[in-house]
């Protein structure tokens, strides 16, 4: 067995006390680092939408009122909404159109739900900067931005003109025959 | 303010930049190389837990300016809005409004110290005047955010101190009139209360950066008041003060939690639960516990000096009481600065912390006998400590031998220990 | 460490607060009309540990909306919050049937109406506060919101004092809870005088009520034993119909109306004064190690 000589003792000795004190800093800052880590994200957190506004995220709509080839526009997350009761015309204009002529190809079924292809429900804003568009008027008896002159068709896609894209078709669902939940 | 620098530029980089901006050997001087005295006792750490108190008011107060609306209609529902609907928004408003109070609790524990060592004193003059002046902005500044919340304690305590202009012989209701924008409180008060609630904490800011230089001019003054003699007198700032100061803050952060999350509203009043009526007075008027003082010595004054009517008296009285803060170094002409070593001194500054709690709370109780005399009494203590007691024992006061240096003294009191 | 100075602060620190102690024990002038000191009861949510009992809410909500909703608002409770954790806990689809019983104003629909939703406010009572005074003989009926947070109790020293280490902050629902028991049909015998020495007159229209400052209030007993119906729980336990238990149910309720994320505020406190005390502990020991050579 080998002794170790005094010197060696206490360079050792040393060794783990800096090893010690080593320790008790990184575990100090850390503790540190996650502590202000955690103060800073509900200060960022509280940029989100508040309650009052999630609670309005998903709103249900009524509707039965709606008579055939009428629109309304609603209100969805602060947004303005088409709700469009589609004419049989309208519709079968819309089927009969080719994928070929579309500038943002889509089906019609696509952008309808199965079974309630007369509710045609559309953000109202034009997909090129965000005017509302006009109902039924333009060349392909849908909706016509007066803004930059962009073209819908009844299906409220992009036709002519310098939007890009369909008229935007957020999430929604039939709860029944008459009730609608947007988001 | 180089004769400290330490700093080589390590890199070409740092050396182009030190060149044009030294910052980084700003910071090095200042924040980490900073001679310090070593002897330096916890309360010496609540200057550095101030400026945290400060940036937590600020960071809160920002957020809650994001969704705050300073309107008479709307001002109180907005805040329970903060309180109801916004993710966090309870902690963040509670955050702010405890904030405020523990704010006060290390500012008063600040003041007191620098009153109990001296502080104040040659060569430390401005620091402390500017000291007083970040006090008087930080009351200004806290009453008017104890508007914003439109509660009857907001209302009403904004009313009763804006009718102290009108005490100004003359012009006082002129004054009064331009201060609040009208007739009474009302939406313009509480519009431009809030523009000015929201300005004057960076104006309080730049004012402590200004404390903060005039204390690095001569230094810090330590627990024995004797000046530093050489370097073994020092420890440099950081790691030392850093440590010390953050770990205070981090002791302090414990009460200050306590309160935000188990009793946030233990410190308030529940009348400002009630949205503000100006027809309607809460039969007890108080203002927030850290302006108590200060109220008290305003209404001690119920009776005419000379020509005086009560209401100017007690106004003047009021700003006599902040006035004796600011003159206080050329009132005590002691050349020892520290009370440990002034056996006379040490007993009437006893006197004057429980005479100013005890103002303190002469402020929430009617006023009625016997709080009405204790008040008088009270408030003549006040202006006593300052006016006589104070030069006074300057000149009377046989003070106990001083150690020579600070390394003395601090192996003196190993000695004792 | 610990310097002769500091040393003195201490003991001023302690001498000043035996002063205060002293002055604050002097003989309190009692106002006149100041009742008997309410109650404190043993809430659910009390105290640092205390939390909501869902139950209890729900049933408080119950009391709310067939008594208290006919004459107070409550304009800053939204149906959904009834669905919140921490608060009643009401199903989705539960919160949704109600609030369709509701009509709200809406400014965008046929008429001006519409059947509520659950991001929906509770309805008020009366369409403006004057309405409110006219139907209730003249006085206004508080609206409920952050009612509970708005009445207190003054407690003497040093009572307030331990309230800070306690974290007492039901001094509202146990003063509604004095409140709604407190009524007298007659003016009892030791109705304070007025100051002139007469016999406590109670005005026409008005009730007496030993908590209520003043004595006279305006609301008459709401609550009866017997005028609410609570349901029998699922295991088939009943709660007792009376006065005691229907105002205690309510206080609670509207204790949660005005403080809602009491509960969640609790938890984060309990996570972060953990998280201090630790970190303290390790910052004492850096601060230690630091300050190991350093004579001072």
């Amino acid at each position: 067995m080998h002794s170790y000589g005094e010197t060696d003792l206490s360079t050792q000795a040393e060794h783990s006390s800096t090893n010690r004190r080593d320790f008790l800093y990184i575990a100090t800052g850390a503790v540190g680092a996650v502590g202000a880590a955690a103060v800073v994200w509900p200060l960022i957190n509280q940029l989100n939408p508040d309650a009052s506004t999630l609670a309005l995220a998903s709103i249900q709509y009524n509707i039965a009122p709606i008579e055939e080839g009428q629109s309304v526009t609603i209100t969805w997350r602060g947004l303005p909404v088409f709700v469009r009761h589609r004419t049989p015309k309208e519709i079968e204009e819309a089927k009969a159109v080719p994928m070929a002529d579309l500038k943002d190809p889509e089906t019609d079924e696509a952008r309808t739900k199965p079974g309630h292809e007369q509710w045609l429900i559309m953000i109202a804003n034009c997909t090129h900067l965000g005017c509302i568009p006009v109902g039924q008027s333009g060349d392909f008896d849908g909706w016509f931005c007066p803004c930059h002159g962009s073209h819908y068709d009844s299906a409220g896609r992009i036709r002519r003109g310098p939007a890009p894209k369909n008229l935007v078709v957020p999430p929604y669902e039939f709860l029944s025959d008459t009730l609608v939940q947007i988001g | 303010m180089s004769e400290h620098s330490t700093y080589v530029p390590g890199t070409a980089v740092e050396k182009w930049l030190d060149d044009r901006l030294p910052v980084v050997r700003f910071a090095k001087e200042h924040l980490m190389d900073f001679p310090t005295p070593k002897n330096l006792n916890y309360w010496w750490t609540f200057g550095a837990i101030l400026v945290m108190c400060l940036g937590v008011q600020i960071v809160t107060g920002i957020i809650l300016a994001m969704h705050y609306v300073p309107n008479v209609a709307l001002a109180f529902d907005s805040v329970e809005h903060i309180r109801r609907d916004i993710s966090g928004g309870r902690v963040i408003q509670a955050t702010h409004a405890v904030g405020a109070s523990m704010f006060f609790v290390a500012l008063y524990i600040h003041m007191f110290r620098g009153l109990f060592y001296g502080s104040y004193k040659a060569p430390r003059e401005i620091l402390w005047i500017l000291g007083v002046v970040i006090f008087l902005l930080t009351t200004a500044t806290a009453f008017m955010g104890y508007i914003l919340p439109w509660g009857q304690m907001s209302f009403w305590g904004a009313t009763v101190i804006s009718n102290i202009f009108s005490a100004i012989p003359l012009v006082g209701d002129s004054i009064k009139q331009l201060v609040l924008g009208g007739f009474a409180v009302g939406n313009p008060t509480l519009n431009r209360f809030f523009s000015l609630h929201y300005l004057l904490p960076f104006i309080i800011a730049a004012v402590v950066a200004l404390h903060i230089w005039a204390l690095h001019v001569p230094g810090n003054n330590n627990p024995i008041g004797v000046d530093v003699k050489d370097s073994r007198d020092t420890v440099p700032f950081h790691p030392y003060y850093t440590m010390k100061d953050l770990f205070g803050m981090v002791l302090f952060m414990i009460p200050f939690a306590w309160f935000v999350f188990f009793a946030p509203d233990i410190l308030g009043h529940p009348d400002n639960y009630i949205m503000a009526n100006s027809q309607v007075t809460p039969s007890h008027i108080v203002p927030e516990w850290y302006l108590l003082p200060f109220y008290t010595i305003l209404r001690a004054i119920d009776f005419n000096i000379l020509f005086i009517d009560s209401k100017l008296g007690g106004v003047i009285a009021m700003g006599g009481a902040m006035a004796c803060l600011l003159v206080v170094p050329w009132l005590d002409t002691s050349k020892v600065r520290s009370g440990v070593f002034r056996p006379m001194f040490r007993w009437f500054y006893g006197l004057f912390v429980i005479n100013f709690i005890a103002l303190m709370y002469l402020g929430a109780q009617e006023a009625a006998e016997p709080y009405t005399t204790l008040a008088k009494v009270c408030t003549a203590f006040y202006f006593l400590y300052f006016l006589v007691i104070l030069p006074v024992l300057s000149r009377i006061e046989t003070p106990k031998p001083l150690p020579t240096s600070i390394s003395e003294s601090v192996l003196g009191n190993k000695a004792h220990a | 460490m610990i310097g002769a100075g500091n040393m003195n602060m201490h003991k001023l620190i302690i001498a000043a607060a035996a002063l205060v102690a002293g002055l604050a024990m002097a003989p309190v002038a009692q106002a006149a009309e100041a009742g008997p000191h309410p109650e404190r009861q043993a809430w659910s949510f009390g105290g640092i540990f205390g939390t909501y009992d869902t139950n209890q809410l729900q049933r408080g909500f119950q009391v709310f909306r067939e008594v208290c909703s006919s004459c107070h608002s409550a304009h800053l409770l939204a149906f959904r919050n009834l669905m919140d954790e921490g608060g009643p806990e009401f199903s989705e689809a539960q919160v949704r049937a109600l609030a369709l019983e509701y009509e709200v104003n809406d400014a965008t629909a046929d008429g001006g109406r519409r059947p509520a939703v659950p991001a929906d406010r509770w309805p008020s009572p009366f369409a403006s506060d004057q309405e409110a005074r006219d139907a209730n003989g003249g006085a206004l009926p508080p609206d409920f919101s952050v009612l509970a947070k708005a009445r207190g109790v003054k407690d003497p020293f040093p009572t307030w004092i331990f309230n800070y280490f306690t974290a007492y902050q039901e001094g509202g629902p146990d003063y509604i809870h004095a409140l709604l028991n407190g009524y007298h049909e007659e003016v009892p015998e030791d109705a304070p005088h007025s100051s002139d020495g007469t016999p406590f007159q109670l005005p026409e229209g008005k009730h007496y009520n030993d908590y209520f400052p003043g004595h006279a209030i305006g609301m008459a007993p709401p609550l009866a034993d017997g005028v609410v119906d609570y349901a029998e729980a699922e295991n088939g336990t009943a709660v007792p119909e009376t006065l005691e238990q229907y105002s205690t149910d309510v206080a609670a309720f509207m204790m949660w109306v005005a403080e809602p994320h009491l509960v969640s505020r609790k938890q984060t406190g309990f996570a972060v004064l953990i998280f201090l005390v630790l970190f303290a502990g390790l910052m004492y020991g850096t601060k230690r190690k630091i300050w190991a050579g350093i004579e001072h």
